[in-house]
């Protein structure tokens, strides 16, 4: 990991990068400057995703085929490499959620003070 | 098919992943600008942010490669070019592994052949020997009476004339039980084999069965010899089978020619130990019954032993063990013995290599701190740069592995075709799947015990110290204790294997040199077989005297004599009883010794000395008194005293001896065995019944050019039995034939003693020259100081001279226990001898004080000065 300048940003474990990647790539195709922004933007600023572990996992949801990505020219006029997801990707992001709410609830559960 | 896909396509995929991410960083670096950074800033700023590129680059990569293999594939090829660019140091390693590797090699091989493989039969592992030497009689009742095995077989080693269309030729091979095949569970490549149903009494079953190389190369591979009748002794046999090609029987070397059944055994050598209960020549195996241990086994035939010994005089204090069949199966084999000794040596050789290889691999990865400590510096794991330095070990070492493994091959194909006399031995050493697989492990294992030092030197390193300065600075002392450790262990096992070295040349030396209690120099021997030659008893002393006149009549022969066997060439051996036993029984023999049957002249020819008494004359024949000349060996242990003359002793029932002289003793079947007691008797009165006749030899003593009087006595001979063939050689190549095996012992041992001395060198060289080098700069501030130069030498000198001396003792105590191991093959009697041991030291310590020498020589010159400003 980089050396971080926030001493309490923790690294993302590697479902949540993918899940945030997914959902994002869903709510609509993006290239990869874009998806740090917009994940930093939709976490106020508490996400930070690093390039070192952004680039692997989207190389890795490639591989998957859980999204595909095409060369195209943006709106800048920047020749820049969008990211769609795809139908696995789809199904693979719904179950992934469900599985992750799952495990928040019993995070919670176990966390939240004992109620007599 | 998405591998593939993955696997062609790898290369787009990884420009697009580049660009996107330079595309990434430039589109970055704008933002921080459009924030109003100049534009370096924002460079500088996009890049910290960032991190190392290159690493996030392979880390995309790696979810399209099989990160394992492809990392170690892409650490070969670095490794490869690294040992390129050192050729020196990688010949250097390759060929120490090699030579540490090929040795290894060698003795398992001989190992796996002797004491590993199983028997060539189906289910080998329920064959067990039973006893060593039994008679005939004793087998058919360990197999009526046993409980524990299905089946039992005996056999014994005959060698036999044969003749096929005319043409003789004397052959090794088995006379068998009956069942010998089916209790093996053979079935033949031609013809049948011979059954127990085949016998029905002595010499009623008058078949042979004959190996697939005798078919090959003495019956042309015809497919029509099945009924074919042969003379064995000149008695008819019919050929009804051929074994499988890849029979040998059931002993390890030996390959018999042929196979006979032992009913008929007696007929063709005439001997009757088909049915003498004392004369204990066959081996016995067996089959055992499922569910039964050997231990029941042999608790089972100890019980019957019992009571044969207590039912027949000639089996009193009969006991009976079952082992595995083979050098294997028997605790005090001397073949045995030696070969674990040698591989315990080999095993050593490795070691040192090994722990040499370690302090080079040391050394370099010390040398090389700089180029790894950057490597660490700029990202990559210390995971990643141990299994760098891992896998160029375990390269070399399996290169090393290979060229060792091939040079093995070759030497091992030479061991196996030397051949013990005219016995058709075979050693089947070549290596197999095992030994190769050994090989690899060997050289895996001792790639990653060699690197496991340097790994360990970059686990520990401290990237900034080690980017900064010489490697030393940091920790230094600990460092050094583990390189301390290394040249002990090294000078220890170098010293052990160079002191048993000696010890072996030595008793090489010592056996040369022992004297032989013969002259052979100048005397040639012509053996023929009369029983080979079809001769009758009563025929035999009539041809051995026209033998003997034919040979005296050659011109340019001085003096002729004949015995049935002469020392180093063939032997025969009796019980031998005191004059006072009433019970001629195996038990109460006193000893048994080697025989002679000799013609009067034989001492004068053989240049052996007559003590005391006289030499046997014309009238030493049947009806006169029988009379012995024995050597000083048996007069001792029988009489106590050197002079016997007038002294009587018994060989069996009928034959009782007076002795009529005492000659000097000799060597008899191997320069370096003990001393054996032997008798001398007159061939003209033979032993009772037996004339002795199977073996005749001419002895011939000629100062002739030696082609030119074997050829004459060749001739000579060949007139007179022309029945059999005759075999003509100096009495010095029978010796020199059985010197072979010690010989071989020496020479390998003096190699691997060679060979160790000289890793000693390299190691202790390498040692101290880079803890030479690498305390230049001190010692160049201590003579800057004012030191005196001797000083600066004393204190380079002290420590290796300390390891030196302390592995030398280490070395010494084991080299004397591995001595005394290998003391059956090499036989010298003195192991422990002083001379040898103040050799090693003083070798070993010359050896030291040179290699450190050299290097140490090096503070002497320093330039204090300049060394200072450089570093």
């Amino acid at each position: 990991m980089a050396p971080t300048s926030k001493p309490d940003q923790r690294d993302l474990f590697r479902g949540a990068l993918e899940m945030m990647i997914l959902q994002s790539l869903r709510r609509q195709p993006m290239h990869g400057y874009a998806l740090v922004q917009h994940i930093k933007q939709r976490s106020n600023d508490l996400l930070q995703v690093e390039e070192g572990s952004l680039y692997p996992a989207l190389q890795r949801m490639l591989r998957d085929r859980l999204v595909k990505a095409q060369w195209e020219t943006s709106a800048s006029n920047r020749r820049v490499r969008t990211y769609r997801i795809t139908p696995a990707g789809i199904r693979h992001l719904e179950r992934e959620v469900s599985s992750f709410e799952q495990m928040l609830k019993g995070i919670n559960l176990v966390l939240s003070p004992a109620e007599s | 098919m998405n591998l593939l896909r993955q696997l062609l396509h790898r290369r787009q995929i990884y420009s697009d992943l580049a660009e996107e991410i330079q595309q990434h960083f430039a589109e970055k670096v704008e933002a921080l600008i459009a924030e109003g950074m100049s534009c370096q800033d924002a460079e500088y700023a996009a890049k910290r942010e960032f991190g190392n590129i290159a690493r996030i680059e392979e880390s995309g990569h790696e979810p399209w490669m099989w990160p394992r293999a492809e990392s170690i594939l892409s650490d070969i090829r670095f490794a490869l070019r690294k040992l390129r660019h050192s050729p020196v140091f990688a010949l250097t390693a390759i060929l120490t592994l090699a030579v540490g590797i090929g040795a290894n090699v060698v003795t398992f091989s001989v190992l796996n052949g002797i004491l590993l493989r199983p028997l060539n039969v189906p289910h080998p592992k329920n064959l067990q020997q039973i006893g060593d030497h039994e008679s005939y009689p004793d087998y058919r009742d360990y197999q009526d009476r046993n409980q524990s095995f299905n089946g039992m077989l005996a056999y014994r080693l005959e060698t036999i004339g044969i003749s096929i269309d005319k043409s003789v030729s004397t052959n090794w091979g088995i006379a068998a039980s009956g069942n010998y095949f089916d209790v093996l569970g053979l079935q033949p490549a031609l013809g049948r084999f011979f059954h127990a149903s085949d016998e029905h009494g002595l010499g009623s079953a008058p078949y042979i069965v004959v190996s697939y190389d005798f078919w090959q190369r003495r019956l042309a591979a015809s497919p029509h010899v099945i009924g074919k009748i042969v003379l064995l002794n000149q008695h008819p046999f019919t050929v009804i089978g051929v074994a499988a090609r890849n029979f040998h029987g059931i002993d390890y070397f030996f390959w018999p020619d042929y196979w006979i059944p032992a009913v008929n055994a007696q007929q063709v050598t005439g001997w009757d130990d088909f049915d003498w209960r004392g004369h204990r020549e066959f081996t016995v195996l067996g089959r055992l019954k499922p569910g039964i241990t050997t231990q029941q086994a042999a608790q089972n035939m100890g019980a019957i032993a019992r009571q044969l010994a207590k039912q027949y005089p000639d089996d009193e204090g009969l006991t009976l063990t079952v082992h595995k069949p083979g050098p294997a199966g028997n605790s005090n084999d001397p073949t045995k013995k030696a070969v674990l000794g040698m591989t315990l040596l080999a095993v050593l050789v490795l070691l040192a290599a090994c722990a040499n290889l370690a302090g080079i691999f040391a050394a370099r990865a010390a040398d090389r701190s700089t180029e790894l400590a950057i490597r660490l510096a700029i990202g990559s794991s210390r995971w990643a740069v141990a299994r760098q330095l891992l896998t160029e070990a375990v390269l070399i070492s399996l290169i090393g592995g290979i060229v060792g493994t091939l040079v093995a091959r070759l030497l091992l194909g030479a061991l196996s075709h030397w051949q013990l006399y005219d016995m058709p031995t075979h050693f089947l050493i070549a290596p197999d799947l095992r030994v190769y697989f050994v090989a690899i492990v060997l050289s895996i294992a001792s790639g990653i015990v060699f690197a496991l030092l340097p790994a360990r030197q970059v686990w520990s390193t401290d990237v900034v110290q080690a980017i900064k300065s010489s490697y030393v600075s940091a920790g230094s002392f600990r460092r050094f204790a583990v390189r301390d450790a290394l040249l002990l262990t090294q000078v220890a096992v170098c010293t052990l294997l160079v002191s048993t070295a000696l010890v072996a040349v030595r008793g090489m030396v010592q056996r040369l040199r022992a004297p032989l209690g013969i002259t052979p120099q100048g005397v040639t021997l012509a053996q023929v077989d009369l029983q080979v030659a079809g001769v009758p008893d009563t025929q035999s002393r009539i041809v051995q005297q026209r033998l003997l006149d034919t040979a005296a009549a050659i011109p340019g022969v001085t003096a002729t004599a004949t015995s049935d066997n002469v020392p180093f060439l063939g032997a025969s051996g009796w019980a031998v009883y005191s004059w006072d036993t009433t019970q001629l029984v195996p038990a109460h023999a006193a000893f048994s010794a080697i025989s002679y049957s000799v013609a009067p002249g034989y001492f004068k020819v053989a240049g052996t000395r007559l003590l005391y008494g006289r030499d046997f004359a014309p009238d030493d024949k049947p009806g006169a008194p029988t009379v012995a000349i024995v050597n000083e060996t048996f007069a001792r242990l029988l009489f106590g005293t050197t002079n016997a003359v007038g002294k009587r002793f018994k060989l069996f029932d009928p034959v009782k001896l007076e002795i009529i002289g005492v000659v000097e003793d000799g060597k008899y079947t191997d320069p370096g065995e003990p001393p054996i007691p032997a008798i001398f008797i007159a061939y003209a009165q033979g032993i009772g019944p037996y004339m002795v006749s199977s073996p005749i030899t001419v002895l011939v003593r000629s100062p002739l050019p030696q082609d030119q009087i074997t050829s004459a006595l060749h001739s000579a001979l060949s007139q007179v039995v022309s029945t059999a063939p005759i075999t003509v050689l100096p009495w010095n190549d029978a010796i020199d034939r059985s010197m072979m095996p010690a010989r071989t012992a020496a020479v390998v041992l003096g190699v691997m003693g060679l060979m160790a001395a000289l890793l000693a060198v390299t190691g202790i060289f390498g040692m101290a020259s880079y803890s030479v080098s690498k305390r230049m700069k001190e010692q160049g501030i201590r003579i800057a100081l004012g030191a005196q130069r001797f000083q600066v030498m004393r204190s380079t000198l002290s420590r290796p001279i300390l390891i030196l001396l302390s592995g030398s003792c280490l070395g010494l105590i084991g080299g004397v226990l591995v001595a005394s191991l290998l003391a059956h093959l090499i036989s010298s009697p003195s192991s422990h001898d002083p001379l040898v041991l103040a050799g090693v030291v003083l070798t070993m310590m010359l050896l030291g004080i040179i290699a450190t020498w050299i290097p140490a020589r090096r503070t002497l010159v320093i330039d204090t000065a300049r060394l200072l400003r450089d570093s």
